[in-house]
């Protein structure tokens, strides 16, 4: 038996792109508990919808996170969109459904070489962000924003994709596509990788239901949940399936999220093929009265933006719960056991995101 | 696209951690824990599912009143209930890991303690 | 800035920007825009760098961070602010968290505009810091000079 010894980790840490404050107890090499402190990015920005009317708010809601900016725009529109019985365009819906996947492929690009960077892989961080570059060309050439797009508005979207342009992006990716497969086959075949992360940090099916876990978090562990099933926007048109393993470590939770990147392509690919034509926005007129829970699945999982409305201008409370908040107490309970050096490889496998975690 | 259904229950909060027990037997997982302040007391939703079916217990409180936790029952629990401490002010109790107001530090304890002054303020004032 | 003597090293602090400034950052060090043909090197460390590139505005639990850090680093060094929320506090500032720009704590050299900036703009900012710190350098050089 060693002695215990308190161990900060972060806010300031070389591998965290964002503050997070971990407090681990340590017998040995061992941690015994972490605790997590946030709250470094809290802005208070639920608070804003006092200030701002329901329309101008889609774009603090965006900015949320600037990963899944796009995502919680959608989340947000929908949500008051159900509240005011607005029915949104299906080619507006088709092409919502395309930016958030681009999101997801960007979402989980970016963490693949985080992770990669972690590991000390540097290599394949570079290529992973090289690729996430490709991404970004089309989102930037059809949004105008790189990674903050302010495409999304209640009733619709603000920009149309030519039909052209969709062609193009199919294109790109088919060109892209065998590059992806080449860098998640360094995932899936390397031995460095599955050494590093194989058995490292298991998350039970059970535990994983039962503390909450989201997103590839849970799907990592064998559970079966992505709301995308539920067919919100287009993906009930989609032929959608869920990407599950079962494992529940480090190495199938990235796992999941390669595999996505993949899924997500022929998400692209095959909304472009249905694309129906028509309008892209549905006026809105008057303001919202009501309360409705709309969830998402963003690239780090689950997302619930509630709102309640009284009929006035500004909606009286909007509250989000993000896919990183709820992964915390999953989080905590992977970390109990393993051994201090791996604790940064852990801790980025839930991707987590502060920004989204402290609004 | 599958419609969610989401029924919202209204129970006293003596009721919270049975029904919430219920809610764990029946194998739902918990979603979220809510607050919203509403001017003169506070409604705290707690959202379980176990698909597409949600499921909320709405409890109103006043200030003041202590909230039992139900940590107890779903360990995850305490990430939401610190923070309806830290940023509405309210008590829960009995929370497994209690972080006694330091899980978000803010400039102004309890911002959202007050009801929104929209509510009050702009009265008529709709646009 | 004609040349530079020494490889500028930076460290990036989150202040409490939504990410989107943050990636943008990151994404300045990888293969397309690669800041690191400048012979700039990314470190965890405050002790070892000359550039603190900060996204953000700061709140409450981040000031302490971020003084500390820039505390830490050795003279000459140079901030520069990123995004909007670094220098105002951009859609943010009316938030109750939040103080401002980072020039409510530290002293800020360069501002680099947008929302959320591009790597093209961070680039540029980076490299007028760059010529900000030689002119710092020569400054001591100087003072350190006529004191012997
Ligand atoms: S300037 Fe914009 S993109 Fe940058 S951190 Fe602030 S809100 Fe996010």
């Amino acid at each position: 038996m060693g002695n215990q010894i308190v161990v900060p980790f972060g806010p300031q840490h070389p591998v965290l792109p964002e503050p997070i404050h971990l407090d681990l107890v340590l017998e040995d090499e061992r941690v015994v508990e972490a605790v997590p402190t946030i709250g470094y990015v809290h802005r208070g920005l639920e608070k804003l919808v006092e200030k701002r009317d329901y329309k101008d708010y889609v774009l603090i809601a965006e900015r949320i996170c600037g990963i899944c900016s796009f995502t919680h725009s959608v989340t947000y529109c929908n949500a008051i969109e159900r509240i005011m019985g607005i029915e949104v365009p299906a080619r507006a819906q088709f092409i919502r459904t395309i930016w958030m996947e681009y999101s997801r492929m960007h979402s989980h690009l970016l963490w693949l070489g985080l992770t990669a960077d972690a590991m000390g892989f540097e290599n394949l961080f570079m290529n992973a962000w090289r690729l996430r570059e490709e991404i970004l060309d089309d989102m930037e050439a059809t949004t105008g924003g790189r990674v903050i797009q302010g495409s999304c508005k209640v009733g619709g979207i603000r920009r149309d994709i030519s039909d052209d342009k969709l062609g193009e992006m199919v294109d790109h990716l088919k060109k892209i596509r065998p590059l992806l497969e080449e860098s998640n086959r360094i995932f899936t075949h390397d031995q460095t990788v599955r050494h590093r992360m194989r058995g490292l940090g298991v998350l039970s099916k059970e535990d994983a239901w039962d503390l909450g876990a989201v997103g590839p978090t849970a799907r990592g562990s064998g559970c079966d949940m992505d709301v995308r099933s539920s067919g919100y926007s287009a993906y009930g048109e989609l032929g959608f399936k869920p990407v599950v393993f079962t494992h529940g470590d480090c190495l199938d939770r990235c796992l999941v999220r390669s595999e996505e990147v993949l899924a997500a392509v022929d998400l692209v690919e095959r909304a472009v093929a249905k694309m129906p034509d028509g309008p892209i926005e549905e006026k809105v007129k008057g303001n919202p009265d009501g309360e409705y829970f709309a969830f998402s699945e963003q690239p780090r999982g689950e997302c619930m933006h509630y709102i309640k409305a009284n009929g006035k201008k500004n909606i009286v409370r909007h509250r989000v719960r993000t896919p990183t908040l709820t992964n915390i107490p999953p989080l905590v309970k992977m970390l109990e056991g393993i051994e201090m050096a791996d604790v940064p490889v852990v801790v980025l496998t839930i991707d987590p995101c502060i920004g989204c975690a402290e609004r | 696209m599958i419609e969610q259904k989401h029924t919202i229950t209204e129970i006293a909060v003596t009721d919270l951690l049975k029904k919430t027990g219920e809610c764990h037997e029946k194998g739902h997982r918990l979603v979220q824990i809510g607050c919203t302040p509403l001017g003169d007391c506070y409604e705290i939703n707690y959202t379980f599912t176990t698909s597409w079916d949600f499921e909320s217990l709405r409890i109103t409180v006043n200030d003041g009143d202590k909230i039992p936790s139900i940590s107890g029952i779903y360990w995850g629990a305490f990430i939401y209930e610190n923070e309806i401490h830290d940023l509405f002010g309210l008590t829960v109790t009995d929370i497994n890991v209690d972080f006694q107001g330091h899980l978000i530090e803010t400039r102004i304890p309890s911002p959202f303690k007050n009801a929104p002054p929209v509510t009050k303020v702009k009265k008529g004032g709709d646009a | 800035m004609s040349y530079i003597t020494k490889s500028p090293w930076i460290i990036h602090y989150d202040g409490s920007s939504c990410n989107g400034c943050d990636i943008e950052v990151l994404a300045c060090l990888t293969p397309l825009y690669d800041l690191e043909r400048f012979g700039i090197v990314n470190t965890g460390n405050p002790k070892h760098a000359d550039v603190f590139l900060i996204t953000g505005g700061i709140n409450e639990q981040s000031r302490a961070v971020v003084k500390n850090t820039y505390e830490q680093m050795p003279d000459p060094k140079v901030v520069v602010a990123i995004g909007i929320c670094a220098a105002t506090g951009g859609v943010f500032r009316e938030c109750y968290n939040i103080m401002g720009g980072v020039d409510k704590v530290i002293p800020v050299d360069v501002y680099v505009p947008g929302c959320a900036a591009r790597p093209e703009s961070i680039i540029d900012g980076v490299v007028s810091a760059l010529g900000i710190l030689e002119e710092k350098r020569a400054k001591m050089a100087e003072k350190g000079g006529k004191k012997q």
